[in-house]
């Protein structure tokens, strides 16, 4: 990679409750656009992601390096990362049931900052009708706009963002990925996806996962159009990498 | 009718005392996943605290604004104590559930310990207002005074967490965080400040019980707080973790039931029913009547 990056990843390695999930993974996102992170369930991207904001579970560790820019990450706690500039869309969502819409942005403002309600409004103008609306009661689609928007509401200096259209209706899968799409003109984005529709849409680069060690990086396009490296490596056929 | 009427307000007094106590400690196992021991001793603090002021702290007394003074004096005593306890022992066992019980167990112990070893075992007269001797006639029923200060307290107490959880950034913080703790640290924030935030109201509200408890029962003791924590646990479980709502509702369901059973049945057979209530609770709701939510 000719640029500087915005994250590297040298050598992590996590092991939870006695299993060796990531076994020295080594990666780097672009500065700017989409880096996807692909593999098959279970080869330890969500794991990846998760260390990387440093949430590994309490009966886990992470080793290696991750840097953000000269920042070494893995020794601070999730909320100095998120402070600096690292934001965090989750798996499943995970906005706050009990709370309102509302609520749930508010919780994500930042003393000193001025939070950046126009942009997301302007991004997912529901959120601002539903504002009093308990988020556990948003669809799936809504909540995971919310999820989003509550990161954008602060500047980061880089987003990850875990399977944002899992479980997804497909008229919503578009919606996502066009706010995605339009995210990443400005931070660049760490995508963990599954949707290769999605990812041929959004991502520059890609780095695939296999049994928990990196098995291919390199340019995402390139990537999907060699049909038996898709299928080697994704167990996807011909047919869902054009469809 | 006059017995109904005496029995539902004493036992509310009761449920009143047991939510002091239950409210502080649902919100900390709620959001901190601590089970704390040592919530009790927060409690004798608070009771022998407000006892020492009233005859030995300038501007305290055992009546008028002085018994205020010495209220408060135990409050914040109580509050100080569950904040150094959090920094100190707590903080560094957050992911260590079976040392967090030894040490919480162990602190209760030793707290015990050393108010016996400070002023004795033998219950000491609580001082306190001549108008809480009194009692108020309330449809034909004559009510101690006691039991009404309870009620009103708790009722207030209530309705300022309720507030502070709707209104206050850090009650939104606790009520994401009783969901989701995890999440709220993902969005920035340094949720350990709200644990030592949660230590201090329940500390406050234990220390408060301590100091009308000591009205109610006219002394205090150095294990009053232990056997108060039994049935506070079980308002909690039943409640639901993490709800102020909740162990309300579970304060009152306790409360009467122990009053009105242990009245008209034997006595005793009233705490046995409690526990009774609390298996029923656990086989059909094991979330508690509330589930883990803060409610605001």
């Amino acid at each position: 990679m000719a640029v500087e990056p915005i994250l590297s990843v040298e050598d992590l390695s996590v092991r939870i409750a006695g299993l060796h999930i990531l076994q020295g993974v080594s990666f780097e996102v672009a500065p700017t656009g989409v880096t996807v992170l692909l593999g098959r369930n279970g080869v330890g991207k969500s794991t990846t992601l998760r260390a990387i904001v440093g949430l590994t579970p309490r009966n886990g560790e992470a080793r290696g390096t991750v840097r953000m820019g000269a920042q070494s990450l893995l020794a601070r706690p999730t909320h100095r990362l998120v402070r600096g500039g690292l934001g965090y869309v989750p798996e499943d969502r995970c906005v706050f049931a009990g709370l309102t819409v509302a609520e749930n942005l508010r919780l994500a403002e930042r003393r000193g900052t001025t939070p950046a309600y126009d942009k997301v409004f302007a991004l997912f103008p529901e959120l601002d009708r539903r504002g009093r609306q308990r988020a556990g009661s948003l669809s799936g689609g809504q909540q995971q706009m919310l999820a989003i928007g509550r990161v954008l509401l602060n500047d980061n200096r880089l987003l990850l963002v875990d399977e944002p259209t899992k479980g997804l209706a497909p008229k919503v899968v578009t919606e996502v990925a066009e706010v995605l799409e339009r995210v990443a003109e400005s931070v660049p984005v760490l995508l963990v996806e599954q949707n290769l529709a999605v990812v041929r849409r959004l991502a520059s680069d890609a780095v695939v996962l296999s049994a928990g060690r990196v098995a291919w990086t390199g340019d995402a396009r390139e990537l999907l159009l060699e049909t038996a490296l898709t299928k080697s490596l994704l167990g996807v056929g011909s047919a869902e990498v054009h469809s | 009718m006059n017995t109904v009427v005496l029995l539902t307000l004493t036992g509310l007094g009761l449920a009143a005392l047991y939510f002091l106590v239950a409210s502080g400690l649902s919100l900390v196992f709620g959001l901190a996943d601590v089970l704390n021991f040592a919530h009790g001793l927060f409690l004798g603090v608070g009771a022998y605290a407000t006892w020492w002021a009233a005859g030995n702290l300038p501007g305290a007394g055992s009546d008028g604004l002085g018994f205020v003074v010495a209220v408060l004096f135990g409050v914040l005593a109580g509050s100080l104590v569950a904040v150094l306890v959090e920094l100190v022992l707590i903080r560094p066992l957050y992911s260590r559930t079976i040392e967090q019980v030894l040490v919480t167990v162990g602190l209760s112990l030793a707290g015990v310990a050393l108010l016996q070893a400070t002023w004795g075992a033998d219950p000491r007269p609580f001082p306190r207002p001549d108008w809480s001797r009194d009692v108020t006639s309330v449809l034909g029923a004559q009510v101690p005074n006691a039991g009404l200060l309870l009620i009103v307290a708790a009722v207030v107490v209530l309705g300022a967490l309720l507030a502070f959880l709707r209104w206050t950034r850090y009650g939104l913080i606790i009520r994401a965080g009783v969901e989701n703790r995890e999440m709220v640290t993902a969005l920035g924030i340094d949720v350990r400040k709200a644990f030592t935030l949660v230590f201090a109201i329940g500390g406050a509200a234990a220390a408060l019980a301590g100091a009308l408890g000591g009205v109610y029962f006219g002394t205090v003791s150095p294990g009053q707080g232990g056997s108060l924590l039994i049935f506070a646990f079980i308002v909690v479980v039943i409640g639901g973790m993490g709800s102020v709502v909740g162990s309300a509702y579970a304060a009152v369901a306790v409360g009467l039931l122990q009053q009105f059973v242990n009245y008209y049945g034997t006595s005793g057979l009233g705490d046995l029913c409690v526990v009774g209530l609390l298996a029923v609770v656990l086989l059909l709701r094991p979330q508690g009547l509330a589930g883990k939510v803060a409610h605001a």
